[in-house]
């Protein structure tokens, strides 16, 4: 399994890191995010924005980069599919997976666990 | 279940609730705080506790909160995601119960960046909306986000915060309907300075069937009186000012003075 999972790991972290500036969390919810890595907010927000985002829709804290959220909201509704899964109210972070590939987790069902007590339907 | 603060109460009869944050303090005095406070005693419902505002380190708001409890007032702990893991931040509020602490705001909070201490390590191990889930979860289910059980659950009076001014605007309505999914009772603004950007706001948390619909979205807060300085549109992040009102408020008040009022929807 190590090997299979080095395998796909040279071919997903090089190509997701190249187009969409992948931080390898493990748990990818891309197609949610209009393609927008949530991962690369500062505060690693995966439902939405902060309410500090700049009036000229830039980061809070990278005032010159545009806010992850900004390019997402706009991603999502130019994808053809997927457009209402950017209001799936997102699960924790599972932390264990950060530089694990998303791709095995995804088949695994792996990436879909979330803790015990969280109750609520994407 | 039975009504968890005196705010809930309030607002579940429709009330007209005024709320005004509290400047924290830097004082290991106790005296420091209630003095603050009690210039607000009975032109208040309730008193928001802030934690570390604009990532400056003050006083935490669960030991404000609880110190305004002692006197007597009725304070909303406010709690951000910036400083505290999920285990630390679920201890907090089981702490902040345990002292009498009911009304609660959740929110992501300023980042670090903006504050005092620029170089510490911003934690936001889960959102806001993540937060919420965790105390309506502690309080409905009686277990930690882990699914270990609670001796004795909680009793919360459960908010949350929007921006409806910072991009992108479309879709803060709908961050805001992933609040009240994650089981919001009531809702805090940013505050209002731009009346015609909060009126589309309203009207799309409306078309969202927010408004008297769900059960859980009862209520709106929203800042009676502009009674901020200008300057601080400069100075926090997310807050927002056009040019005509920073002109006609531009006369600053103390800080501790600074009142919210909310309202009921059916006012709206």
């Amino acid at each position: 399994m190590r090997v299979v999972e080095r395998l796909v790991l040279a071919v997903e972290k090089p190509l997701k890191e190249a187009i969409w500036d992948c931080r390898m969390c493990g748990q990818c919810i891309l197609h949610s995010t209009g393609l927008s890595c949530p991962m690369r907010c500062p505060k690693n927000l995966r439902n939405g924005p902060c309410g500090g985002v700049r009036a000229n829709g830039n980061c809070e804290v990278y005032a010159d980069k545009r806010c992850v959220w900004v390019e997402a909201w706009e991603g999502s509704r130019r994808l053809p599919v997927f457009k209402d899964h950017i209001q799936h109210l997102q699960r924790p972070v599972d932390w264990q997976l950060q530089g694990t590939s998303s791709w095995i987790n995804l088949v695994s069902g792996r990436d879909q666990m979330a803790p015990k007590g969280w109750h609520v339907d994407p | 279940m039975s009504i968890p603060s005196r705010l809930a109460e309030l607002l579940r009869d429709g009330r007209f609730v005024v709320t005004a944050e509290l400047s924290s303090v830097n004082s290991a005095d106790p005296e420091a705080t209630w003095r603050r406070a009690e210039v607000l005693r009975g032109s208040v419902d309730a008193i928001n506790c802030t934690d570390n505002t604009g990532a400056h380190v003050h006083m935490s708001s669960l030991a404000a909160a609880h110190l305004l409890v002692e006197k007597g007032l009725e304070p909303i702990m406010q709690l951000t995601v910036r400083d505290r893991n999920r285990l630390a931040l679920q201890a907090d509020l089981l702490g902040a119960a345990a002292l009498g602490v009911r009304n609660l705001v959740l929110m992501s909070g300023d980042d670090v960046t903006a504050g005092d201490h620029p170089e510490a390590r911003r934690i936001y191990d889960i959102d806001s909306m993540q937060l919420l889930e965790v105390a309506v979860t502690m309080r409905d289910r009686g277990t930690y986000l882990s699914g270990r059980k609670l001796e004795q659950a909680p009793s919360f009076f459960i908010g949350a915060v929007e921006n409806p001014f910072a991009p992108p605007l479309e879709f803060r309505p709908l961050r805001l309907q992933k609040k009240v999914r994650a089981g919001a009772d009531f809702i805090q603004t940013q505050l209002v300075f731009d009346v015609p950007v909060f009126a589309r706001f309203m009207a799309m948390v409306a078309d969202l069937g927010l408004i008297g619909r769900s059960s859980s979205f009862r209520r709106l807060g929203f800042p009676a009186r502009l009674v901020v300085p200008a300057s601080c549109a400069r100075k926090f992040p997310g807050c927002t000012c056009p040019t005509r009102s920073s002109r006609a408020s531009k006369r600053p008040r103390r800080p501790d003075k600074r009142r919210r009022a909310s309202r009921s929807l059916s006012n709206w």
